[in-house]
């Protein structure tokens, strides 16, 4: 009697991102009606961190909102049916559920069932870790195409007394078909974790603090000056290692698409890798904010609707937030 | 060979222009980063990780926040060059 020889998915030898979507928050919110109760200015919010409007969802606009509607944007930009999805991957610090996951639901809502569907949690670094998953998946040959999503509203988990983050943040969500491919369109990810800088992002409470009455609703809240140390200079090494692992100059991007958390990170990250003018560099934080984990697909989408890159060029995408986590990669602009 | 007090307040004061913009000659021991100078905390690490290359030393976050004057500042270099 022979062994029977078990039969495993077969790989595909590319990956790559055929489209993006994208949602935001319906209200515009400016300056002036964040800086009233943390006694600030438009211009101390403008001089500090960029931001001239963040888009925050209104009273009827759910995170599932957004999920779907640019999860059906990114689907329709494919070309694919949702029948074709092979897995939901949603990235989301802001899902007001512990359980069930905010994937199965967009899934059924999309129209993509009985597809697997997962929720991450890796915060603003989430959609380039789902986008390092979804290229597994892709070349592995389990799934055809990979529905990424980031999606948050934000709005719920801020104290407008803060000033540490509350007033940066918004809502929206991204999302990306990633797909095979006949040449590589998703470089190595070059990817990573430091919880000894835990704390440095987090909630100020826990859900059993909340319920023990020790502590009021959760709301986010940054070390900021730790936070900028470690997002500029260590996540400057990490994407020249992205660059490295990709085997790409600086000075063949079309696009560098930071994480949006605060202009003046992007700027600095922007002078550490002494980028060319060549090289189109996102700010999307200015009108939408600091979204976590939609805003780099936010701010991709952006750049390619505005015209300012096109198609088929190269664009470093790196993610890094609470845990502290981060992921960067080097992809071709669907 | 470490640094006299003086040297290292001229290469903070560079320091602090090339991120502010403010004048060398304002940057003085008893002057306060955020009171006196309108540091913020953003500009005031961009010029923590530049004096840490410059005079090759470490300066760790926490003690970052106890560095309120410039004359703090010169004094944790300093001793921290050994």
């Amino acid at each position: 009697m022979t062994e029977p020889q078990l039969k495993q998915f077969e790989s595909v030898p590319f990956s790559r991102i055929y489209s993006l979507g994208a949602a935001r928050g319906n209200l515009v919110v400016t300056n002036d009606e964040v800086a009233g109760p943390i006694d600030s200015s438009d211009e101390w919010i403008r001089q500090r961190t960029g931001i001239i409007t963040r888009r925050r969802a209104d009273a009827n606009q759910s995170l599932m909102d957004m999920a779907v509607s640019a999860s059906r944007q990114a689907i329709s930009r494919a070309g694919i049916e949702p029948s074709e999805i092979g897995a939901v991957i949603f990235s989301t610090i802001s899902h007001p559920y512990q359980t069930p996951s905010a994937a199965t639901q967009l899934t059924e809502l999309i129209g993509a069932s009985p597809a697997p569907a997962f929720d991450i949690s890796a915060a603003c670094a989430g959609y380039c870790y789902g986008i390092a998953q979804a290229d597994s998946l892709v070349r592995s040959g389990v799934a055809k195409f990979v529905l990424v999503v980031g999606a948050e509203r934000l709005s719920d988990f801020i104290d407008p007394t803060d000033r540490s983050i509350s007033f940066l943040l918004g809502d929206g969500a991204g999302a990306a078909i990633v797909g095979p491919s006949d040449y590589p369109g998703i470089a190595k990810t070059v990817w990573g974790s430091d919880g000894a800088h835990w704390s440095s992002v987090s909630m100020t409470a826990s859900l059993l603090e909340l319920r023990d009455g020790s502590a009021s609703w959760p709301t986010l809240r940054q070390d900021g000056q730790t936070v900028f140390r470690w997002a500029v200079w260590e996540m400057a090494k990490v994407a020249q290692q992205a660059l490295d692992a990709a085997g790409v100059r600086a000075d063949q991007l079309s696009a560098l698409v930071t994480h949006q958390a605060n202009i003046r990170i992007i700027d600095e990250m922007v002078k550490q890798l002494k980028l060319p003018d060549t090289v189109a560099v996102a700010r999307d934080i200015v009108y939408t904010g600091n979204t976590s984990a939609a805003s780099v697909p936010l701010a991709m989408d952006q750049l390619l609707v505005d015209g300012v890159v096109k198609s088929g060029g190269l664009a470093l995408q790196i993610g890094f937030g609470a845990g502290l986590a981060f992921a960067a990669q080097v992809v071709v602009l669907p | 060979m470490a640094l006299s007090q003086d040297e290292v307040l001229a290469g903070l004061a560079e320091l602090v222009n090339e991120e502010t913009g403010i004048d060398v000659d304002s940057v003085k021991l008893d002057k306060s980063f955020s009171n006196d100078l309108d540091i913020d905390s953003i500009s005031m690490m961009t010029i923590v990780v530049n004096a840490e290359e410059k005079f090759g030393v470490k300066i760790p976050d926490e003690e970052v926040k106890n560095l309120m004057t410039v004359g703090d500042a010169v004094n944790f270099i300093t001793s921290a060059q050994g």
